[in-house]
């Protein structure tokens, strides 16, 4: 959604009540400091006494029994990672029910990306819908136009595939500067799920594609019927119809019951709560292909049907969330992605980049999926510019933010596949930075 | 007569489905399957398909229904349903999309997409206040009444005149003035850096030209925690 996340978000800061962000991080640390002692109050946190819980002392949770099995029939995580949420920007939109919300990258370790904390992205809020009542029609240039319960669906050859979905909006907030202090507000619009279902190709070769068939248009049951173009060989390629999602039924958030995934292409296109596909000889022009999701150029012309997400990497520790705690021996993490298939190489800079050295790559490498990347660092204290770069599998180097304003101005919104600048300062506070 | 012709034809038949069941393992072997194969589902009725085949096709208008609507009936249905959120005349309340205005502006630091500066096809607008609009109460507007919202719409950004009526012949004859600057074709990758290792720049020309630290644009990264924590 282009408006939002747009032109007028750099001009004009917002509530003027909005804290520092220095103090925010500080807050933040405070925040933690808070819990540890919290922690030590054990089970009676209104105790004025508080109970030590480290050695040499036994905890209290070492000395009680604890609740039984089935006390969470569905688990949920401890009581102390409450703050591992998504968050929002509320100038970012006019409302919550279009809008966007943000992974907390700074908290997740790997590649996967808990149901929870999927980002989310919704154009007419969130639909609970009710999968007995669910259908999925295909039709258009079809031999057989046909109608599939949930029941139907999960009946046809199940495959299992593990990809990222990033909107191609993330990072959009610094096509001009520098401008939010956070790791979970630049890059927070990608998250990575195992996905299950059936290959769009199975249910098209189902009803069988006419030869004159050479477009798709894809429809979500949502408010905003969310509708989308996509060419057939895409489709055909490696499109999946899915229902789960990191081995669970897809949340609602995403879709539920049903949801396309178009592996390695902006989210938008991936519809959630997925009930028409219809083919067609031409693409449709819908609104969120044409108003939205182009990209403005700064000759006034713009480029429409730009699904790819190039290869992009950032350092996901440290960051702004997560400064670093004094000198000493640190392991520089971070993830890596490319709608190109798989990622081949990342190099990190610690003088912002001026030197590279290659990272260390975390198996599994999946095609179109994140990929983890680490490099151990000595942090002398020193003022860094730390900078990671991707190099994926067809030999695309993720470039700089200057290279791509040469090319595309700072109007386009999408697809700013920048290489992440972070700043470190001697007290070990990590902010974010743009150089050139 | 009869029953000695249907011999050979039986025996065609016989033939004809058993050299189909190899081709369709073949297919199926291949990954191609022929229609029907799985049989699940069932063939979905004109009827259940006219009542989901609302798509409306851009650049042609493929798709729109009958009915009409005139600017002026548009304007009383905007006041009613739209000006909430868009302004009376589409100027847009508080961060809910504007739709009119910006003529001229793409090309500016600070360009203003609307309907009229940006869009480049204008059955898409019909499509979309079909679609999604009102954004409480989605696809509760009549034919007509999406026709009379969009020829309002065109007249706010001097795109058809006041006496402009739309229908399924009149909309896609609009010419939006933003219609040939879009490439449907991805030019990327533009960039094409080197991965240098070394000494890849100058240390001294390294600066830091912008910095998030000091602007109070960050939302307080506590900003949901600190109404979920007990007191």
């Amino acid at each position: 959604m282009r408006p939002p996340l747009e032109r007028g978000m750099p001009a004009t800061p917002k509530p003027a009540n909005l804290p520092d962000p220095r103090l925010a991080r500080r807050s933040f640390l405070g925040f933690g400091a808070a819990l540890t002692g919290s922690l030590a109050l054990g089970a009676t946190p209104s105790s004025a006494q508080p109970q030590p819980a480290s050695p040499p002392a036994d905890a209290p949770w070492s000395q009680t029994l604890g609740p039984g099995v089935v006390d969470r029939p569905y688990g949920r995580p401890a009581d102390t990672e409450s703050g591992v949420i998504r968050r929002n920007v509320p100038w970012l939109t006019a409302g919550t029910e279009s809008s966007i919300s943000f992974s907390p990258l700074q908290d997740l370790h790997g590649i996967i990306t808990p149901n929870g904390l999927f980002f989310e992205r919704y154009h007419a809020g969130r639909p609970d819908v009710d999968p007995d009542q669910h259908r999925l029609m295909i039709h258009g240039l079809v031999e057989r136009p046909l109608l599939l319960t949930m029941k139907d669906i999960v009946r046809f050859p199940s495959v299992s595939r593990i990809h990222f979905i990033e909107c191609p909006a993330n990072g959009g907030m610094e096509w001009r500067a520098a401008q939010l202090n956070s790791l979970q507000f630049n890059h927070g619009m990608i998250s990575c799920a195992e996905w299950t279902g059936v290959r769009l190709s199975t249910l098209l070769e189902e009803v069988g594609v006419k030869k004159e068939a050479a477009w798709a248009m894809v429809e979500g049951a949502d408010g905003a019927h969310m509708n989308r173009s996509l060419p057939l060989n895409k489709c055909l390629d490696d499109c999946l119809v899915v229902y789960a999602q990191n081995g669970e039924a897809l949340r609602p958030e995403q879709g539920y019951p049903l949801r396309l995934v178009v592996p390695g292409w902006e989210g938008n296109v991936s519809i959630k709560w997925l009930r028409r596909i219809k083919l067609g000889e031409k693409p449709w022009y819908s609104r969120e292909e044409t108003s939205k999701y182009t990209d403005l150029m700064p000759d006034g012309t713009s480029r429409g049907f730009t699904w790819l997400i190039d290869a992009k990497s950032v350092i996901t520790f440290p960051c702004p969330e997560k400064p670093l705690a004094g000198p000493g021996l640190y392991e520089i993490r971070g993830l890596a992605w490319t709608g190109n298939g798989k990622v081949r190489r990342v190099d990190v800079s610690m003088d912002g980049g001026v030197n590279w050295q290659s990272a260390r790559l975390h198996e599994p490498v999946l095609s179109k999926a994140l990929t983890k990347f680490t490099l151990p660092w000595r942090w002398d204290g020193t003022p860094a510019l730390l900078e990671s770069r991707v190099i994926d599998e067809t030999g695309h180097v993720q470039p700089t933010i200057t290279q791509l304003r040469k090319q595309r101005g700072s109007n386009s919104v999408y697809h700013n596949n920048s290489i992440q600048t972070w700043q470190v300062k001697p007290d070990g506070s990590v902010f974010d930075v743009q150089t050139g | 007569m009869f029953r000695q012709a249907s011999r050979p034809l039986l025996l065609g038949a016989a033939l004809t489905a058993a050299l189909k069941a190899a081709l369709v393992a073949i297919a199926t072997a291949a990954g191609a399957a022929e229609p029907g194969h799985y049989g699940y589902g069932r063939p979905a009725t004109p009827a259940e398909i006219a009542g989901w085949n609302i798509d409306v096709r851009g650049d042609d208008g493929a798709g729109l229904p009958p009915g009409s609507g005139s600017v002026a009936k548009g304007t009383e249905v905007f006041a009613e349903q739209c000006a909430a959120c868009h302004g009376t005349f589409g100027e847009g309340e508080g961060r809910f999309p504007k739709l009119a205005g910006g003529a001229g502006s793409l090309k500016d630091d600070r360009p203003e997409l609307t309907v009229g500066s940006y869009w480049p096809f204008a059955p898409t607008l019909w499509d979309y206040i079909n679609r999604a609009m009102p954004m409480q109460a989605p696809r509760s507007l009549s034919a007509d009444d999406v026709y009379a919202l969009t020829a309002y719409i065109l007249n706010l950004n001097d795109i058809v005149p006041g006496e402009f009526v739309a229908d399924r012949d009149s909309l896609p004859k609009v010419r939006m003035p933003n219609r040939d600057s879009f490439t449907w074709t991805d030019p990327r990758p533009d960039t094409m850096a080197k991965p240098c290792m070394s000494a890849c720049a100058n240390p001294a020309d390294v600066r830091i030209s912008s910095t998030a630290e000091g602007r109070d644009l960050t939302p307080r990264t506590t900003g949901p925690l600190d109404t979920m924590q007990p007191k």
